[in-house]
């Protein structure tokens, strides 16, 4: 089953490099244990773009569709077997990173 | 006829959980094995005054429960799903070695109080599949409608299943934490039972504070090493003993002070105090339900108010403040100083807690009888205005209406 872990994130910038350090070793320890599905961070909310094609026209709209003072700033998938093995990996994803993080099963077998 | 009755009733109460427990390990599906014990325990009540009790009721209702849900799966077509599920929420694994019997009934407990699923969904889970509470109960006693308790558990076995939560108990290293989520689930239905809120409600809930006793009765059996769990039993117990004391023939709260001891419940006392001795007898470090039964065990050991160990208290909330730095436990702390330093001391103490207490009455409440006590009625009556504006408890807001009445009469 896989699992995504979101960062979330108030403040803007990227990771520092202490934490840049702490998410790579993290990544290579999930990596090792055959759970990391990918990962990824992302730029800032400012550079993003909203795109509505469900009219005859195709609409785009600069920022993001939701203005908050909290993001995503990043992502883990996981495949890891139950609840408490992805929030185990996302407890520890969260201490890499230094930021809050949520988890959320993709549908599976029985959702 | 009333021997059939007592037999069904004896046998709900101590095969429900097991039923359900031993389902939902069959089937990997909390749903199912809720509603194929649910269906056993109606065909019981049907059946037994007719054919008689069986001779192993708890082995009747089981297969009779497997054979519902056998029959569900069949009738809904949907075995190969289901099977599916099944795989999916099923863990064959045998548990860590934890100390603990390998229950599934654990695994239940476990499941229903799992930290992803918020505080009132674990107490509604926890009544319903380990209580065998009926969903209508379980609403009336939160004073929600039925169909949002309904609501409330379908969604949250929907969490279990979406997010695969395993039904397994946790391993050793995660054991502790995991024990005291579900303590915090039976000590919240033991104070809502305890103190109840809610204005049209009565002052104490035996339902809910015998069910909270009850399942932490049973996870005591199947964790008998776990201080905490000893611990939360004995404070449920040294509380409960002094429940007829504690609300007046006209449904007024008796201070503890003003409490006729002699009502108390002296076999519940006598237990508590084994336990809480126990406790000490393993010379390991005590954690807050520990503390919280040793204080109740002192005061429970006092015939007379006069004899409470005051310093004793006192001694056991420093104990608990070094582990829970809270507000609440200083406030609680606090009334202890004030019978050993005196009620000035005290009053310095719960002053300096007004901005992270200004909203709960036991804050004001305290507040107001130190005043009282130091002969400054007008702020006294303030203190109690504000307390009976924000208590929830029909009992409590009579008690300190009374109080607050008797200082009008003296000004």
């Amino acid at each position: 089953m896989q699992y995504l872990v979101s960062v979330i994130d108030d403040k803007s910038g990227s990771a520092t490099d202490d934490e840049m350090t702490a998410i790579d070793a993290f990544n290579a320890q999930a990596q090792a244990a055959g759970h990391w599905v990918f990962a990824g961070g992302l730029n800032a909310p400012s550079t993003a773009t909203v795109i509505d094609n469900r009219g005859s026209e195709t609409l785009f709209t600069d920022g993001p569709f939701l203005e908050s003072k909290e993001y995503v700033a990043g992502f883990w998938i996981f495949e890891a077997p139950d609840l408490d093995v992805a929030l185990k990996l996302a407890a520890d994803g969260s201490k890499a990173c230094n930021r809050r993080v949520e988890v959320r099963p993709f549908y599976g077998e029985g959702a | 006829m009333t021997d059939v009755h007592a037999a069904t009733t004896r046998a709900h109460r101590e095969q429900w959980a097991r039923v359900v427990a031993a389902l939902t390990r069959r089937f990997g599906d909390l749903d199912i094995a809720e509603e194929a014990a649910a269906e056993a325990f109606a065909t019981a009540v049907e059946r037994w005054p007719v054919d008689g009790v069986p001779p192993n009721p708890g082995a009747w209702l089981t297969t009779t429960a497997n054979r519902k849900a056998i029959d569900r799966i069949r009738r809904e077509s949907k075995r190969d799903d289901k099977q599916r599920e099944a795989r999916m929420l099923q863990d064959d694994d045998p548990p860590e070695p934890t100390g603990a019997i390998d229950d599934d009934r654990l695994r239940l407990i476990f499941t229903c109080c799992h930290p992803a699923l918020a505080l009132e969904a674990r107490v509604a889970l926890t009544l319903r599949l380990v209580g065998g509470l009926t969903v209508a109960e379980i609403a009336r006693a939160f004073l929600v409608r039925e169909t949002a308790m309904e609501q409330r558990i379908t969604r949250a076995k929907a969490k279990i299943k979406a997010t695969r939560i395993p039904y397994r108990v946790p391993a050793a290293e995660d054991l502790p934490l995991r024990v005291s989520g579900v303590l915090a689930t039976l000590y919240l239905v033991f104070n809502e039972g305890y103190l109840a809120t809610g204005s049209g409600s009565d002052p104490v809930r035996e339902e809910l504070t015998d069910e909270a006793i009850r399942l932490t009765r049973l996870i005591r059996a199947l964790l008998p090493r776990d201080g905490e769990v000893t611990g939360l039993l004995a404070l449920m117990l040294l509380t409960d003993a002094r429940r007829t004391a504690r609300i007046s023939a006209d449904g007024e709260l008796v201070a503890l002070a003003e409490q006729d001891r002699g009502g108390w419940d002296r076999a519940l006392i006598a237990e508590g105090h084994h336990l809480v001795r126990e406790r000490l007898a393993t010379g390991e470090a005590p954690g807050r339900y520990q503390i919280l039964a040793a204080i109740n065990a002192v005061h429970t050991d006092a015939r007379d108010v006069r004899d409470t160990d005051w310093s004793q208290v006192v001694a056991l909330y420093d104990q608990l403040i070094r582990l829970d730095p809270s507000p609440i436990v200083a406030l609680n702390r606090a009334i202890a100083v004030a019978e050993l330093d005196g009620p000035d001391v005290a009053l310095a103490v719960v002053d300096r807690l007004d901005g992270a207490l200004a909203n709960y009455h036991a804050y004001h409440a305290t507040r107001a009888d130190l005043l009282r006590r130091l002969g400054r009625s007008s702020l006294a009556r303030a203190a109690y205005d504000r307390a009976i504006e924000l208590a929830g408890n029909t009992a409590e807001t009579a008690y300190l209406t009374r109080r607050r009445d008797q200082l009008n009469r003296t000004l």
